[in-house]
Parts: C-alpha cells; sequence; structure tokens
C-alpha cells in the first residue's frame, strides 16, 4: 500500500500548490514564543522512522529542558510548506530535509549559519559537510545518512550458481543469467523525478561522469549500459513507473533476483521471515574502481526566528547530533552515523551495514558541485533516464537534450 | 452537483419594474457570495497573473522581491518543446475522457430509465468510482496496469493476447491514463443523464409508441432532443473537469514514461517544484484559466441561444 501513501502525499503538494501564493498574508512572527519551547519540522512520515525520530527527539528534549513542538509532513510537502513558511515569516525553529533542498532553503536566506552555536563539522565525512555548505558557509548538518547498495535474494543467486557482482560486467551476466521463470534479474527505479535520478548517479559518477556536462562520454556510456540492462529483458520494462518502494515490493514479492536500494528498505525485508537477502556496494564500471553513489539523508538547519528559540533550537541540534543519539538515530533507521569515527564504530556493530558504511566514504554530495541549480539538472537527467529507456532516442542524444535542457 | 433543471421557460413575471430598495435589497443579498469569490477566487487568480510576469525564484518567498520580467516567462514557456506535447496531451485527454465517459454514461442511463430488478442497486454500485478519492482510484489503476504482475494483461494473456505495456512504453501511456479518467467521470454523467431523462414526460414515450416509433427512433426524436440542455451542462461541467486534472495523472504516471502523459496542469506543477521556476509555472497555468474560461463563455453562449429558443 505504499504506492497509495505515496499519492496521498503528491496530492497534499499539489493542494499545497494552490496554498504557495506569493502574498500570503503574514502570519504572527514566529519569536513571539518563549525560548522554552521550539517547533521543529521533519518529513518522517512512515510509521517506524516517525516513531524512531520521535524518540530521538524526545531524548534532546529531557537533555536540554527545550520543549519541542513537533510537525511532520509527506516528503513532497517538505519544500512547499517551507516556502511557504518563508514568505509568511512562520518557519520553524528547527528543520530537518532532504539535503539537496538545504541549497534552496539556503539561498532564500532564510537559516542561520550553525556556527553561531558552536556546532563544528570536525569529524564528519566530507561530502556529508558539502552538502551543508552553501556560499562558504555550514547551514545544515546530517545525525546519519544513506545511499544506495545492491541488495540480493542469496537463495535465488545460489540456485543459479551466481557470486554477487562486483563490477559492471559481472552484473549484466548475473541479471541475464537470473532472469527466467518471469523473474527480472535486477530492478531499479527510474521514475521521471529526482528519484529516478538519484538512482541512476551511482552509474553515472562511478563511470567518471560530472553533472556539470551530461552528455560527457562517461555519461553515455552509463545511461547505455543501465538502458542495455532493460533492453535485454534483464531489467523490467515498467522500471521506468517504479519508485524506490514498489521496487523494494518486487523484491520481497521475489520478482526480481536483485535490486539496487537504500539501506532505509532492509528494516521491511528483515520481517520477511523466508527472505535471505544479502548487501554489496553498487557495480563499478571496472574491478577495483570505488563506488561512487550519492549521499542521501536529512540535514537539520536552524531557520532565522528570533534570538532566543534560534539558540534553544541549536541547543537541540547539537543534542540530536551527539555520538550517543547519532548511533541510536542510525541504528534505529539503518542509517550511517556522519561521523567517520561513529560510522566505524557502527559498522562493526552492524555487518549488514557494512557496504553502505563502505560506500559513505566515497560519496559524493548531490548539490556540492552546481549548488541550486542542481534541481533542474536533475529533473533534466531523469528525463533523459526515461527517454532512453523507453526507446524514444539513443542514449546520446537523449543526454545531449538533457544537457540543452540544464544549460539554459 | 444536483442542480438539474431541464428547460428552464422565461419567467412569467418579467415584465414588472424592479423597484429600487428592491435592487439595493438584491445586491446585500449578493454581497456575501461576491465577498467570497473575490477573496477566494479574484486575489489568487490575480496573485497568479502578477507571479506570471515576475522572474519568481525560491528566494523570492523569503524576500518578497521578484522583479518584474514582462511577458519573458510565457515567451520561455511557448518556446519550450514541451510546451506543444503538453498540449496535445491535453487535448487528447480532454477529448478521449469526454466522449467515453458521455457515451458510456448515456447509454448506461438510457438502460436503467428503463425499470427492471435491481436497477436500483446496480446504480448505486456504479456511483463507487465516484466516491473514491482520485489517489486511491489512481494507484489502484497504477496497480492493474502493471505490465509483468497486472491483472489487466493477466486477463489479455488468458484470452490469448499479448501483454500490453500499459504504463511503461510512451504509446500506451497516455491511453492508459484517459482509461482510468473515464472509469472515474463515467458515474457522474450517468446521474445527472439519469436525472435529466427522469424529467421528461413518459406520456411523451407512450404517444411515441402509439404512433408506432421504434427504440431507436424514440431515442433519436424524443430523449435526445429534449435531453439536451442537461447535455450541455453535463459536457461543460466535465469539461472543465477533465481539463484540470491533475491528480489522476500524477499518481498514475507522474507525468512519464518520457513525458509521453505530461498535460498542462503536471508539466505546470513540475515547473515550479521541479524546476523551481514559479513564474513559468503560474504562465502555464494562466494559460489553463484562459483555455478554460474561454468554453465557459462559449458554453454560456450556446445556453443563452437554447433558453432563447424555448421562449420562442
Amino acid at each position: 500500500m505504499s504506492s497509495v501513501r505515496r499519492a496521498l502525499m503528491l496530492t497534499a503538494g499539489a493542494l499545497l500548490l494552490a496554498a504557495c501564493s506569493p502574498s500570503a498574508p503574514a502570519g504572527s512572527p514566529a519569536g513571539a514564543q518563549p525560548a522554552g519551547s521550539i517547533t521543529e519540522l521533519d518529513y518522517y512520515a512512515d510509521e517506524q522512522g516517525s516513531a524512531a525520530w520521535q524518540k530521538i527527539l524526545d531524548t534532546c528534549a529531557a537533555q536540554t529542558g527545550v520543549k519541542i513542538e513537533r510537525q511532520k509532513v509527506p516528503t513532497s510537502q517538505m519544500l512547499p510548506k517551507v516556502l511557504q513558511g518563508a514568505s509568511s515569516k512562520t518557519l520553524p525553529d528547527l528543520l530537518f530535509t532532504d539535503n539537496p533542498t538545504l541549497q534552496q532553503v539556503a539561498a532564500t536566506g532564510a537559516l542561520t549559519p550553525l556556527s553561531d552555536y558552536g556546532i563544528t563539522t570536525d569529524g564528519y565525512y566530507e561530502s556529508i559537510v558539502k552538502a551543508g555548505t552553501y556560499q562558504g558557509k555550514v547551514y545544515g548538518v546530517a545525525p546519519g545518512v544513506n545511499g544506495l547498495a545492491l541488495i540480493y535474494n542469496k537463495d535465488l543467486l545460489a540456485a543459479a550458481g551466481v557470486q554477487p557482482p562486483k563490477t559492471w560486467d559481472e552484473l549484466k551476466a548475473a541479471a541475464a543469467k537470473l532472469t527466467k521463470d518471469g523473474k527480472y534479474g535486477l530492478a531499479f527505479s527510474a521514475i521521471p523525478s529526482e528519484e529516478g535520478t538519484w538512482q541512476f548517479l551511482p552509474f553515472f559518477w562511478s563511470n567518471g561522469a560530472e553533472l556539470s556536462q551530461v552528455d560527457s562520454e562517461p555519461a553515455v556510456k552509463a545511461l547505455q549500459y543501465v538502458t542495455d540492462l532493460v533492453n535485454s529483458g534483464s531489467a523490467s520494462k515498467s522500471v521506468v513507473t517504479w519508485n524506490q518502494n514498489d521496487v523494494a515490493d518486487q523484491f520481497v514479492a521475489g520478482n526480481a533476483a536483485m535490486m539496487v536500494n537504500g539501506s532505509w528498505n532492509l528494516a521491511r525485508l528483515d520481517e520477511q521471515q523466508a527472505l535471505h537477502y544479502g548487501v554489496v556496494p553498487i557495480p563499478v564500471p571496472e574491478a577495483g574502481a570505488k563506488p561512487v553513489v550519492a549521499l542521501g539523508g536529512e540535514v537539520g538547519a536552524v531557520p532565522v526566528t528570533s534570538g532566543p528559540t534560534q539558540q534553544a533550537a541549536g541547543k537541540v541540534l547539537s543534542c540530536v547530533l551527539s555520538e550517543p543519539t547519532m548511533l541510536e538515530w542510525s541504528k534505529a533507521h539503518a542509517y550511517i552515523p556522519s561521523k567517520t569515527a561513529t560510522a566505524a564504530k557502527f559498522g562493526a556493530e552492524q555487518p549488514a551495514m557494512q557496504a553502505f558504511v563502505d560506500e559513505v566514504g566515497t560519496a559524493r554530495s548531490r548539490t556540492a558541485e552546481l549548488g541550486e541549480k542542481y534541481p533542474k539538472v536533475s529533473q533534466a537527467l531523469a528525463d533523459a533516464l526515461q527517454v532512453a529507456l523507453t526507446g524514444k532516442l539513443p542514449a546520446d542524444q537523449a543526454l545531449k537534450a538533457a544537457q540543452q535542457a540544464s544549460g539554459s | 452537483m444536483t442542480l438539474v433543471a431541464p428547460a428552464v421557460t422565461a419567467s412569467p413575471r418579467a415584465g414588472r419594474k424592479p423597484r429600487r430598495e428592491n435592487r439595493f435589497a438584491a445586491w446585500l443579498f449578493l454581497l456575501p457570495a461576491l465577498a467570497y469569490v473575490v477573496v477566494f477566487f479574484g486575489y489568487p487568480l490575480a496573485a497568479n497573473v502578477v507571479m506570471s510576469t515576475q522572474d519568481y525564484t525560491v528566494k523570492s518567498f523569503y524576500t518578497g522581491e521578484a522583479p518584474f520580467v514582462g511577458l519573458a516567462n510565457y515567451a520561455a514557456v511557448f518556446g519550450n518543446p514541451l510546451f506543444s506535447t503538453a498540449v496535445l496531451n491535453t487535448v487528447l485527454f480532454t477529448a478521449g475522457s469526454l466522449v467515453f465517459q458521455f457515451g458510456i454514461g448515456l447509454a448506461l442511463a438510457v438502460f436503467f430509465s428503463g425499470r427492471f430488478l435491481g436497477s436500483a442497486l446496480l446504480r448505486s454500485l456504479l456511483l463507487l468510482p465516484w466516491l473514491l478519492p482520485l489517489v486511491v482510484s489512481g494507484a489502484i489503476w497504477r496497480w492493474m496496469f502493471d505490465q509483468d504482475h497486472g491483472v489487466l494483461n493477466a486477463a489479455l494473456r488468458l484470452v490469448g493476447f499479448d501483454a500490453v505495456p500499459w504504463l511503461s512504453s510512451t504509446g500506451w501511456a497516455l491511453p492508459a491514463v484517459i482509461l482510468t479518467n473515464i472509469w472515474i467521470g463515467i458515474p457522474f454523467n450517468l446521474v445527472i443523464l439519469h436525472g435529466g431523462l427522469r424529467a421528461i414526460p413518459a406520456s411523451l414515450y407512450e404517444a411515441a409508441a402509439l404512433d408506432g416509433a421504434g427504440a431507436w427512433q424514440r431515442f433519436r426524436h424524443l430523449t435526445w432532443p429534449l435531453l439536451r440542455p442537461v447535455t450541455g451542462i453535463v459536457l461543460m461541467l466535465g469539461l472543465v473537469y477533465t481539463i484540470k486534472v491533475f491528480d489522476v495523472i500524477m499518481v498514475v504516471t507522474g507525468g512519464g514514461p518520457a513525458n509521453a502523459t505530461q498535460t498542462l496542469t503536471t508539466w505546470s506543477y513540475r515547473l515550479s517544484f521541479g524546476d523551481f521556476a514559479f513564474g513559468q509555472g503560474a504562465a502555464v497555468g494562466n494559460v489553463l484559466i484562459l483555455v478554460a474560461t474561454l468554453f465557459g463563455l462559449l458554453y454560456l453562449r450556446s445556453a443563452k441561444a437554447t433558453l432563447a429558443e424555448a421562449a420562442a
């Protein structure tokens, strides 16, 4: 039923489209609140994630003595809600948003630098710091991150005598061999949105392509590779309509032997007693290369409200980012702690997560290179993916069109 | 949606002159409705028109500053290769939905106007698609359309056909979303047309039957002409509803694959919240409003003509 939930989010987003009129009536400035309590906004709307996050907030409320009034919205509603808050000066005091969104929000001038609250970025993965940095200042830091890996069905691979693939050639061969009896070798998402781009980026970046030039030769090769997987029948043509939840559904149902997906889905796989799965890093073009996945996860940021509430929000954020809460959150939600030392500790304790931990070291921030321009390029890249996978244009021409669309 | 009053005849007191205080009272009664329209329709509409002439970015939401760019957003939108795709898809989606919704709705309405066992029960069951939230219908259809495991293709295979790539091919995706929308729209047409049929006096049919008119002749010469005012309303409302459909397409295909189901509404959303080109998104929205208004005026004109005809 996850697709229903997703659908609901979309409509909610659409409704907000109407609500987001430029000059919405100005509400009361958020500064009226006593500093003893703050409002917090996040999009952990699913049951498990929401409960885990609530626990973290409760812990930090007890530790800092700040009362936290939590609001949660569906993912697609996050940015419209923030923009609405920005125009009516009713932003929350503390915000946890998807990291590529941070540039957009920071660009509005609605965020405060985290150095104001004594929050430093020492010991964090560099890519995470980059994702939260806008024009040289850090505006957002994540307590935990995620990425994509290759999740495989141990039973199906063993039955076919296939080893978990490490390179593109091995992945192609394994997917072909596993495709039989109405099952596909591989499943991934290629829907026409950021989600599709995010799933394609590990192939794009691992092959050495750059977002500043999406029609380069390595980019074309990466798109051609993914297109071949679909054209050869190793992956379903339906990937252009599957979001990541659908992909997980296909994997759980046994319709796909391998899938590209994120760590946050592992809890769902664990619920299936009969399903034995393994996780390896995303296969790379050549043996010995490092997989480069896009960095996912939510960054905490403190919007401009009033002095006392900002300080209170800063205190709470510091608590969320402290090692014990960071570890607790990562365990509860299958994220990777964003501090290198904490992540190492975590990986040693959670072997199933080791593949993800390994990848974070080489992961890239989606917005580091393009900043605010990222969404447009991402949209163009998702389009190119769809155009190539449906056979409307060959990979090179699809990307040429994307370069034109994103360059303007 | 039960405002079906077929064939309004001219008021018998048309000749009387309204007195001054009467007219004042009339305006007083109109005031709340007027205020509502100005606040909830007029203001957002004006804001949307203003926005379409501005370079409205994410930053503008916070600072309130959005430089005036004249018609640049419209130029950008019209110059975008997706514009013609979106317009064509909108036309196909609207026309395809309307023709079949209306045709099937009318056939069902005529069918149910005969009295038989279980007629009322069946009719209420047929209302189901209308009662479901659009996102739920959309999600269920998306699931049924699945190429490999969807129930539609399972049925097709059963009778010996090949599976159809409903949502994963650029050729089939638009027919698939139109099919979904037809299914959703049938009850509306059925209910209103059924109401219209009930208003036609049974004695006319008895007389026609006596004159030896067959079923087709009765439909052609009695039902169809007498149903005309209702037909006009159904088609007009259907047009306005269909042209602005957003959720069905968003849920079933998200505008894909490869923009094959991108309509003006989904494109407007995408420009605003995908590209953050809010000015361009507003421009597309205004184009849509203009088209809907145009059809609204056409309808008013034809309705006036019908009334004049009826009065004469």
